[in-house]
């Protein structure tokens, strides 16, 4: 339930690595996946469809801020900055001009564990958008005047960080919990490594990270598969064969850490974190389950139904299973006035407790998997740009091109006994606390 | 974590998500819904039709996944509020999940979680609307509870004062955590001297605290009625089953009320420009905005919206911007610069310009080069050329908003609230390709006044430093 306003700030994210595609799909609907590979070898998954002249592709390369050199802190998301900034013999203003004349959307995404992106184009653009994307993936200039622009605009950013509650709980959770890891580092950099990086720090990180053996692709809308091929050849057919990736080691949660920062603002901060789970664990769709009746179905889980329908204590709370390529966390968290704040940590708590000692009953874990398979169609497979997410998110994770049509039988074979030894491995121990707001006197 | 410009560049797409869930900041700027209405050629083959009650029903097919949205909207916004009773209508749209008198506090959102839906409600300055977005079985259920939720409302205060909590929390969420948000509200409170659209759509928080039972009831009562609501079905549906379930479902709602013609206090024609200056201990970068008094789609005379739509666009709109490559790249005065146009409201609107300046540059420098684009801008006008690119940009990102079902709803439902046609929805394109340099130039030199602004400057109070940090 939400205010929808002009110009507010923009959207909560939450922390990256979160299992954002909560992959799940209803069994009555198909999508009609191909698979596709082109002359050099480049494969991608392949939707058709011509309802709408759009074509949407997602891709995504394996290595991500956790790859960011050790003082340069940031690269990867200043990269996402600056691939646009001019390529090949065309310098920033004209290549600028070019994307928004061929009225494409493009993004780029540099989470800890992958570097990805996006396009959706109209059909008939989509010679000169693939051509423009080759240039942003392959011939990125660098150029002085716009990397040092980007720069400068990241660290008025990161200037502004300082002083936002949901910043400073973010850097004290992932610094505690991945204390001495690479997922401890900030992904956005700071102000001292984001002045350090330089053209051939992006430079560095492109060629490392930027290859075809640690590439998936998405394609989405009015393509045909030999249209596909020449487009994967054409996009992605000049990277280099192989990435030359930092391997980032596994790490386990710190947690039992309770840490009150004080900072003058209305409203405390709260975040709580256990070990989680990895999404290949075979208890991962047990844990989901479970988590959904805890705190991650939004207006009917047991956080939200105590935390706010009861007593009036939060906008906001929620618990989410984070998946990283090397850890798995529960995380969970709210806001609310400093005097109520011990209360509202207290009152979540308990039910971490309740959910660690008793699982959910057998009518919740039932309504959760029906959630959970209902949900999956609705969520995710309206829109091409979400589709071709999709058959990224399915590569990445090795789930196989059956997945959605396997991933009910997954769910429906969780048990109540599952659901309930799993939530006392996850929700019981001593969880990391954070606060950030006003001590309450 | 999307990065800041690519952000920018997809803001307008962004702008139309449905972001359910309790995390969802949802951001609406109307203007780019109708900047995203469906191009002509290809577009979506809406349909329109009437119940009894007066109740409007707009069915936008699209049959590519098993997936509907419903919407309702209800023509009860903040600015339709009674004096004194700021909040009432966004606390209203949260009460409007307490249940009836056949359903359950929270049965509504349990019954659409068992089905794996999804949904959320909004509010803005002109309207209210709820939404699920479910498979084509459930939508029965779905009208059936929203019919029924639409007459049959309970309240007791055992359960709507925890609520007003809640509500006051969501206030410290959005506004009195964040320095720019405050300086938004104080802006708007100061650019309508009259309508109320000066006042947020949240509410002052002295006045929702005192909100009770009976203002909520009294709102609801007036405007909640079918005479007074749109229905939107976007999705695998044919018009035949909606005419068929809608008539089943809120066709048996009564008339409750005659809400009447939709007129607020006006603005005074503005004669003094207005500057607030705003210092928050918690602000690192200083921040510049400025204001305008325009008109909306809504209220405007011979296609000023459309003209504006393109100023807003071609002036600072992005990196190929006049102002972005003035301030950004050429001066460099500015980490952010530019200005927009939000088109989609009833009455008079905003135009607004912001940038945040470089390094140690000045507001007032930043300010001034602002100033100076403008002033060229009056002088010189726009070119041919730039008008023409513009013009294509938005017309090409039109087609993006067909491969939404949840943005098409948004773009229909929130344009009817607004008093605008379906058939100027369709006729968009056509309108924006017909703006030319003369009408741009026009409508600058009308409205780009700055008796008719407000200037915000947003900076830090550094006597505070070291207290609290």
């Amino acid at each position: 339930m939400s205010i929808f306003s002009m110009r507010l700030t923009p959207t909560v994210v939450l922390a990256a690595g979160v299992w954002l595609i909560s992959a799940s799909v209803s069994t009555v609907f198909a999508v009609d996946i191909k698979s596709v590979t082109s002359e050099r070898g480049i494969k991608a998954l392949l939707v058709e469809d011509y309802t709408v002249p759009l074509v949407a592709i997602s891709y995504s390369f394996k290595g991500g801020s956790a790859q960011d050199r050790a003082g340069k802190e940031g690269t990867a998301q200043l990269l996402t900055n600056t691939l646009d900034e001019g390529a090949g013999p065309i310098d920033s203003q004209t290549f600028q001009v070019r994307l928004q004349d061929n009225g494409m959307s493009y993004s780029f995404n540099a989470g800890y564990d992958s570097f990805s992106g996006g396009i959706k184009t109209l059909k008939s653009e989509t010679a000169d958008a693939f051509e423009l994307l080759r240039l942003m993936l392959n011939e990125p200039r660098f150029d002085v005047e716009p990397v040092d622009r980007m720069k400068a605009s990241r660290l008025n950013r990161l200037k502004g960080q300082e002083t936002n509650p949901r910043s400073i709980a973010g850097k004290a959770f992932r610094e505690s919990v991945f204390a001495g890891h690479p997922y401890s580092r900030p992904g956005e950099g700071t102000l001292q490594t984001m002045a350090d990086i330089g053209p051939a720090d992006l430079e560095d990180f492109r060629k490392r990270v930027f290859a075809r053996d640690n590439l998936v692709v998405g394609v989405v809308g009015a393509i045909s598969a030999e249209e596909t091929r020449a487009m994967l050849d054409q996009v992605f057919g000049e990277l280099p064969e192989k990435a030359s990736l930092t391997p980032v080691p596994e790490v386990e949660p710190k947690v039992g850490e309770v840490n009150h920062i004080e900072f003058a603002t209305p409203q405390t901060n709260i975040r709580i974190a256990l070990p989680g789970i990895k999404r290949e664990d075979p208890d991962f769709f047990a844990g989901y389950l479970a988590n959904y009746v805890l705190g991650g179905g939004s207006f009917s889980s047991r956080l939200y139904s105590e935390v706010r329908e009861k007593r009036g204590l939060a906008y906001g709370v929620y618990s989410y299973l984070g998946t990283y390529d090397h850890a798995g966390i529960v995380g969970s968290g709210s806001a609310t006035r400093a005097d109520r704040s011990q209360q509202t940590v207290d009152v979540m708590l308990a039910e971490f407790e309740r959910m660690a000692k008793e699982g959910p009953t057998a009518e919740e874990l039932e309504k959760a998997k029906k959630y959970i398979k209902g949900s999956y169609a609705i969520a995710n497979l309206d829109t091409s740009g979400k589709i071709a997410s999709v058959l990224v998110a399915i590569q990445n994770l090795g789930l196989g091109v059956d997945y959605i049509d396997k991933r009910a039988d997954y769910i429906e074979a969780v048990t109540l006994e599952d659901a309930k030894r799993v939530s006392a491995k996850l929700f019981g121990g001593k969880p990391t606390v954070i606060t950030v707001g006003r001590k309450v006197k | 974590m999307n990065s800041p410009k690519s952000r920018t560049k997809l803001a307008a797409i962004a702008l139309l998500a449905i972001t359910g869930g309790w995390a969802a900041t949802s951001l609406l700027s109307t203007t780019q819904m109708t900047a995203f209405a469906a191009s002509e050629k290809t577009g979506p083959e809406v349909t329109s039709f009437f119940l009894e009650n007066g109740l409007q029903v707009v069915v936008i097919p699209d049959r590519r996944a098993p997936v509907v949205t419903h919407m309702i909207w209800y023509r009860a916004g903040s600015a339709d509020e009674p004096p004194g009773k700021s909040g009432i209508a966004h606390y209203l749209e949260h009460l409007m999940f307490k249940g009836t008198k056949t359903t359950k506090n929270g049965e509504f959102s349990s019954r659409v979680a068992a089905i794996g839906g999804q949904e959320n409600a909004f509010t803005s300055t002109d309207y209210t609307g709820y939404f699920q977005r479910v498979t084509p079985e459930a939508l029965e259920d779905m009208m059936t509870l929203e019919a029924d939720r639409m007459e049959n409302l309970v309240l007791t205060n055992e359960i709507i004062i925890p609520e007003r909590d809640v509500v006051q929390e969501e206030r410290n969420a959005r506004t009195e955590s964040n320095p720019g948000s405050l300086l938004r509200e104080a802006m708007a409170a100061a650019l309508y001297q009259n309508h109320p659209y000066g006042i947020p759509i949240i509410g002052w928080q002295h006045e929702v605290n005192a909100l009770d039972k009976d203002d909520a009831i009294a709102f609801y009562d007036k405007f909640y009625t079918p005479n007074n609501a749109i229905v939107v079905v976007a999705g695998d549906v044919d018009v035949e089953t909606v005419r068929r379930l809608s008539k089943k479902t809120y066709g048996v709602v009564k008339r409750r009320a005659e809400p009447g013609t939709r007129k607020r206090p006006t603005e005074p024609p503005p004669r003094a420009a207005r500057r607030i200056d705003m210092a928050d201990a918690r602000v690192r970068t200083p921040s510049f905005q400025r204001l305008y008094l325009v008109p909306s789609y809504n209220s405007d005379q011979d296609g000023e919206a459309e003209a504006l739509e393109i100023l807003g666009e071609l002036l600072g709109g992005g990196s190929t911007s006049r102002l972005y490559k003035s301030l950004v790249i050429e001066q460099k005065l500015a980490t952010s610069a530019g200005s927009w146009y939000q088109g989609g409201s009833l009455d008079d609107t905003q135009f607004g310009f912001y940038g945040s300046p470089r390094g140690d540059v000045t507001l007032a420098a930043l300010e001034e080069a602002t100033e100076k684009e403008i002033a060229k801008l009056l002088k010189d006008g726009v070119t041919e050329a730039e008008v023409k690119r513009t013009q294509s940009r938005l017309i090409k990102q039109s087609t993006f908003s067909q491969d939404s079902q949840s943005s098409l709803a948004r773009i229909y439902g929130g344009s009817l609230m607004l008093g605008l046609t379906i058939e100027d929805i369709e006729s968009w394109p056509d309108r924006i390709r017909a703006v030319t340099v003369e009408s741009v130039n026009k409508a600058a030199k009308t409205y780009l006044q700055k008796k008719r602004s407000v200037t915000g400057f947003l900076t830090p109070e550094t006597h505070t430093h070291g207290k609290e940090g």
